[in-house]
Order: C-alpha cells, then structure tokens, then sequence
C-alpha cells in the first residue's frame, strides 16, 4: 500500500534564517521536484516553499528510505549539514502527514491563523508538480481534497472572517458604516509613513478621493501626487471637513488637532452624512469628545487594537471548528487510500461481480420459473462462469502491477472504471 | 375548509420564521434559502385564502380584527419581499418573518366572521383604501424593523462593541437606505390610501370627513409621517434621529390601527364595521 510522508520546517520549528537558505532561490522547489523524482522509492511528490515554511510531500511504498532521500535533497538545496537541519525539521506519515497539508491549505498553521496568501502557494506549489509530473492518483486526489478542505474551513468556520491587522480593522469599520467605499473622500491629517500605509490601503479598498494635510505644504504635495490627490495647508482642514467622508489623522502634534466644536459646526453642512475619524497618532489627534456627535465616529488606536485582539480571539475559537473539519477530511481520504492497494481492490471487484450476478437472477425470476430446478442451476453456472472470465483478466493484471510504481495509478482506474466507490464525489 | 389553507400557511410562516432565527445565529446560506422559499410558499398561500374570503364574504376581508391582521401581516411579508428584491439583503428576513408570524398568530388566535360584507363594502374604492393603505403599513413595518436594527448597529459601532451582532447586522448605510425607501414609497401609499378613503366615504356615508376617532388619528400619523419624510428630505436627517422617529411613527400607527379602532368607537371601529352599523 502506498503510504503518503512529509517532511517539513515552519515558522515555529525553524529560525528564519534557515528556512530562508531553502528558500532563496525561486527554482528551489522546482530543484527539489526533480531530484525527488529521481528517487527510486519516490512515487509522487509535492514541494512547497514560501517565506514561512517549507514543506516536502511525497507517496511512497517505501517511507524510511524516501524520508532520509528527502532529508538530503533538503540539505544539499540549502547547503547545510543532516545535523543543522535534524533539529528544526518535523516528519508525519500517513494520517499525520494529511492531516498536516490539511491545515496548512487552510491556513490552520500559519503564524497568523486564518491569513489567506497560503492557499494560493499551495496551489503554487501543486501546479509546480503538475507541471513537472511529479504528481499522480493519489497527490491529484490529496491535493484536491486539501483545497476542498480550505474551502469548507473558509466558508463553515469564521476563521478568515474579522480583520487581525489596524488598517484592516479600519477599513472593516468603514466598510460597516458606508457599506461601500468607492466615491468616498479621505482626508489625510500628517503626512508621514503611518498616513501613507493608510492611504494606499484605502486606495485599494476603492476610495477614490484622498486629501492630504501637512504642517509642512511640500511633504503633503508629495504624498497627495503620490496618490492622485491633492494638497491642503492646516488652515483648510476646517472647511474640508464639509466634504470628508473618513479623516485618518496620524500627526505627531501634541495636542488635539481636530476639536469638538470644530466637528460640531460643519454637521449641519454636511446634511449629516456619516463622518468617521480614525486617530492613529499618539498623542491622539481628534479629541475623543467627537465620538458623542450624531452621525461621526471616533476610532483611536488602542479601539483598533482592541478590535483587533477580539478578533484574534474569535479566531481561536473558530479554529476549533475547523480543526474538526480537518479530522473528517483526514479520516475520508484515509479510508480512500486503503482501497488503493490490491487485495481490497480485487475483493472489491468481485464483490461487484456477484452482486450484479444475483440482482440480474432477481430481476429475470419471473421469466426462469417455467425451466426446471437443473436448467436454472445451469443457467446460474454459465452467468457466474461469464463474469468471473470478465473480471479475472483484470485480476491478474492488477495482481502483476503490485510491485511496480505505477500501481496506484492502475488501482484508481480499475476503481473508477467499475465503479468500486459508489457515488462517492468524483473530483476530476 | 379555507381556514386549512389559512392554517397551512401560518404553519408556513412560523417555520420561516424560526428558520430564519436560527440563520441569524448559524448565518448558513442554505437555512436561508429553505426559510425564504418557506415564506414565499406561506405567503402565496396566504395570497389565495384572501382571495377565498374575498369571493366569500364578497368584499375586502378587512372587516374583523382578525381579518385585519392577518392582511397586515401579509402586507409586512409582501414589503419584505418587494424590498428583497431590490436590496437581497439576507439579514432583514429575520426580523421581518418573526413579526409577520406574530401578527399570523395573534390572528388564528381570534374568530373569523364569515358574514357577508353589506353592500356599502362591495366598492372598489374601497378595495383600493384598504389596499394602499396595507401595503404602506407593510412598508412602515419594515421601515420599524429596520430603524430597530439601525439603532443596534449604530449602539455597537458607536461603543466599539463590535461583537456577534455587529458582525451580522449590514452596514449603516445599507440599512438608513432601505429605511429611507421604505418611508418614500409607503407614505404615498399611505396618502393615496387616505384620500380613497375619504372619497369612499363621500360615497357611502356622504361626507368626505366626518371627525371619526380613526380618521382623526390616521390624520395625525399621516402629519408625524411627513414630518419625517420632510426631516429627511429638507433637513437631510438621518441615522440615529430618523430612526427613532420612525419607530415613534410606526407606535402611532399601530396605535391607530388597533388601539383607537377597539376601543374608542365611530364608525370605522371593527365593532362597528361587523354589525355594519356605521355603514
């Protein structure tokens, strides 16, 4: 029976300096691929890089002399020693091995649970294999279950639902007052990095209009040129805010830029429209008395964070969810995998046979009961003699490919060509 | 036998709405779509036992308390599913289903007059008073509801309590908009409604106005209505203030509904209307 290894180092079990050394070079993992395959014990692998983790997947019938060949191939890649490496790296079989794939696809153990770049990398990394033909029956199946299985952790479980970063957070909050954020206009107060991050998230969430706002007018020029915007001196924000649909303030002032009466006198020009503050400067910058105003809201930075954390925390719990998930998934794919080696195939097979045999003598009892007890036993004889002359060249075709690596392949076929799995989800 | 109709779909409606409850606290899809197509059967049902009364009693079937609300309820879920359409927003249903089942209830609980309508009934204007004026309290209805989960998600964004409510509430701007269309197209429905109203009673009594208690207070719900309506169109009101109007408003008119046509008499008061005295 084949069996499925892994071998791997993330974030957690290795420094980042040498998950880094495998990960330099872009055609690393294609490197890995080809000198994976050429493991005699190796019958299909899968090589997955990113910044945070590096991971060796591979169907074997042979796990300990495939499990050391990949150790060295990790080795020579990243030009350190068995013994550098021993420590930081982890290795799972069969269960263990899925269940880890499981997880990482659906961004169970990432640094940041729930982040959604992962994914993609691992289809990456799976087209890389297809690519190059390192994958077969059972990593095309492992694979599609793995992306089946981020599907459901992402569409049953909250995981990747709330903002875990500030400016997500805040982007989040607009979102939930002005349900869209195109056509809106953003003022910018301070031009400094913090602003500039804002201003190009927000770009990307679809705001269209960006006012900047500096002490020093050359500075906002730069910033406003940088995002299409324009340029106002300290002395206008007053008469901006009439226009503003959300102020991002992040000056270095220490005293209250934007102050209650301010605000209090532009709402009747702006026909109350929702007007939302988010004060990421320290000392804060909108005096926090705003917040009580009809229609505005104040969001300061340790709010944010506060959203933030809250977040984090119902991920956690979502995660328990999504583990169970992963359980289900790994058990399934288990149970397929064991099918897919010969013996069970064969049982399978016949079983098949038979069933067909007697529910076909079933059928037709109505039309046989004018022959005799002999004709029919006749009968039963030469249908029994026919199907088992179908399926046995079949049989020992299988029952000759044991030893070979293309086994699986042969196994997957006989499977879907007689239909041994039922009406199982097919996932081609 | 058309009370089994009545009954199937109250059926209908209190098991869209406990579906639609426990879509508010799973948000799966598939709930959803099980509650809503639940409550569009419930309501097409509903739609053919009023024809049934209507060919039975051979008027509008308005003219008990129950028959009342059982035609309210029905405008609510009608509101509900003509603003579905428009904005497809999954959360309104299960404020909208609960409170149409609750009126669907409070209606089974009461007798039915089947007596046939007098002939001062049989009129199309007032087919058409009754029916403008349903459908515009289906849509304050909604416009209530709507301004109650205004008030909650403006409460959770304003207190940064941005818990499991928040998370399944839509946002500020999604919902002040459905209140606004709400109010703008049931208060000419409302106004239409009122006008018929008055030209049926021409009709039928020989006087436009004659100070009855209902027609007193729907005239002042119509006054706090475009009151509002003028708030926000004028004034540019919204939010927070417009919503709690709203649901001022919608007190009123639930007042004007019930409480003043029990018990405080005229013509047009469901005692009345049965014995078809005032008519």
């Amino acid at each position: 029976m084949s069996r499925i290894i892994n071998l791997g180092m993330n974030h957690e079990t290795a420094p980042v300096a040498l998950r880094e050394c495998l990960a330099s070079d872009a055609s690393n993992s294609e490197k890995a691929l080809v000198a994976m395959k050429q493991v005699p014990s190796i019958g299909e692998c899968l090589f997955i890089s990113t910044c945070n983790r590096v991971e060796a997947f591979a169907a074997t019938e042979d796990s300990h002399s495939a499990g050391v060949a990949i150790l060295s191939i990790m080795c020579e890649l990243g030009g350190r020693s068995s013994n550098e490496l021993e420590s930081s790296i982890y290795s799972y079989e069969d269960a263990e091995a899925i269940r880890h794939l499981f997880r990482v696809a659906s961004s169970l153990d990432s640094m940041m649970v729930g982040e959604p770049q992962i994914l993609g990398q691992v289809k990456q990394a799976y087209a890389l294999a297809v690519r190059n033909k390192t994958s077969g029956v059972i990593l095309n199946r492992l694979m599609h279950r793995a992306f089946r299985v981020a599907k459901r952790v992402r569409t049953e479980t909250g995981i990747s639902e709330s903002a875990v970063s500030v400016s997500y957070a805040a982007v989040e909050l607009a979102r939930k007052i002005f349900h869209i954020l195109e056509g809106k206009k953003v003022l910018l107060i301070g031009a400094g990095e913090m602003a500039e991050l804002a201003a190009r998230h927000l770009r990307t969430h679809g705001i269209s209009e960006i006012i900047v706002a500096n002490r020093t007018f050359s500075r906002a020029m730069n910033l406003a040129e940088a995002f299409g915007g324009h340029a106002i001196s300290f002395s206008e924000i007053e008469a901006c805010l009439v226009d503003a649909d959300i102020v991002v303030a992040s000056t270095g002032a220490p005293e209250p830029i934007i102050g209650y009466e301010m605000v209090k006198g532009c709402l009747r020009k702006r026909r109350n429209r929702p007007l939302f503050f988010i004060d990421i400067a320290v000392p804060r910058d909108i005096d926090p008395k705003i917040n009580k105003l009809p229609n505005v809201y104040v969001y300061d930075i340790d709010d944010l964070k506060g959203v933030v954390e809250h977040n984090i925390t119902q991920r956690k719990q979502e995660s328990l969810k999504a583990e169970r998930i992963v359980q289900e998934e790994v058990e399934k794919f288990q149970k397929w995998l064991e099918t897919l080696s010969v013996v069970p195939t064969i049982v399978d097979l016949r079983k098949k046979a038979e069933g067909i045999l007697e529910n076909e003598f079933k059928k037709s009892s109505g039309a046989l009961s004018s022959m005799s007890e002999s004709q029919r036993e006749a009968m039963f004889v030469m249908a029994r003699s026919i199907s088992d002359k179908l399926v046995n060249d079949p049989i020992v075709f299988l029952k000759r490919t044991i030893s070979r690596s293309s086994s699986p392949a042969y196994l997957d076929l006989t499977r879907k060509l007689f239909k041994l799995d039922g009406e199982e989800d097919d996932l081609q | 036998m058309i009370y089994i109709v009545f009954k199937i779909s109250l059926w209908l409606h209190l098991l869209s709405a406990g579906g639609f409850i426990v879509f508010l606290v799973t948000q799966q899809k598939c709930v959803f779509r099980i509650s809503y197509w639940t409550l569009l059967c419930g309501f097409l049902l509903h739609t053919v036992f009023l024809i049934l009364r209507y060919i039975l009693i051979g008027g509008t079937p308005v003219l008990d308390l129950s028959s009342a609300l059982s035609l309210f309820s029905w405008s609510i879920v009608l509101a509900y599913l003509l603003l579905h359409l428009k904005y497809g927003l999954m959360v309104l249903g299960s404020f909208a289903a609960p409170f149409a089942a609750f009126f669907m209830i409070i209606s089974s609980a009461m007798s039915w007059s089947d007596a046939p309508a007098g002939e001062g009934f049989k009129s199309l204007w007032l087919t058409i008073h009754v029916g403008t004026i349903f459908l515009g309290n289906g849509l304050f209805a909604i416009n209530f509801l709507g301004s109650i989960m205004y008030l909650f998600q403006e409460h959770y964004i304003k207190e940064k309590k941005l818990g499991t409510f928040y998370s399944r509430l839509p946002s500020l701007a999604t919902i002040d908009s459905i209140n606004y269309q709400s109010l703008i197209t049931g208060f000419p429905l409302l106004t239409v409604g009122m006008i018929s109203g008055s030209i049926y009673a021409q009709y039928a009594l020989g006087t436009y106005w004659q100070w009855d208690p209902k027609e007193v207070w729907s005239f002042v719900t119509w006054l706090a209505y475009a009151a509002l309506i003028h708030e926000r169109v004028a004034i540019g009101w919204r939010g927070r203030r417009a919503a709690i109007m709203s649901i001022g408003c919608f007190t009123l008119l639930i007042f004007t509904f019930l409480v003043v046509s029990l018990w405080m008499g005229g013509y047009h008061s469901f005692g009345s209307l049965g014995e078809k005295r005032g008519l």
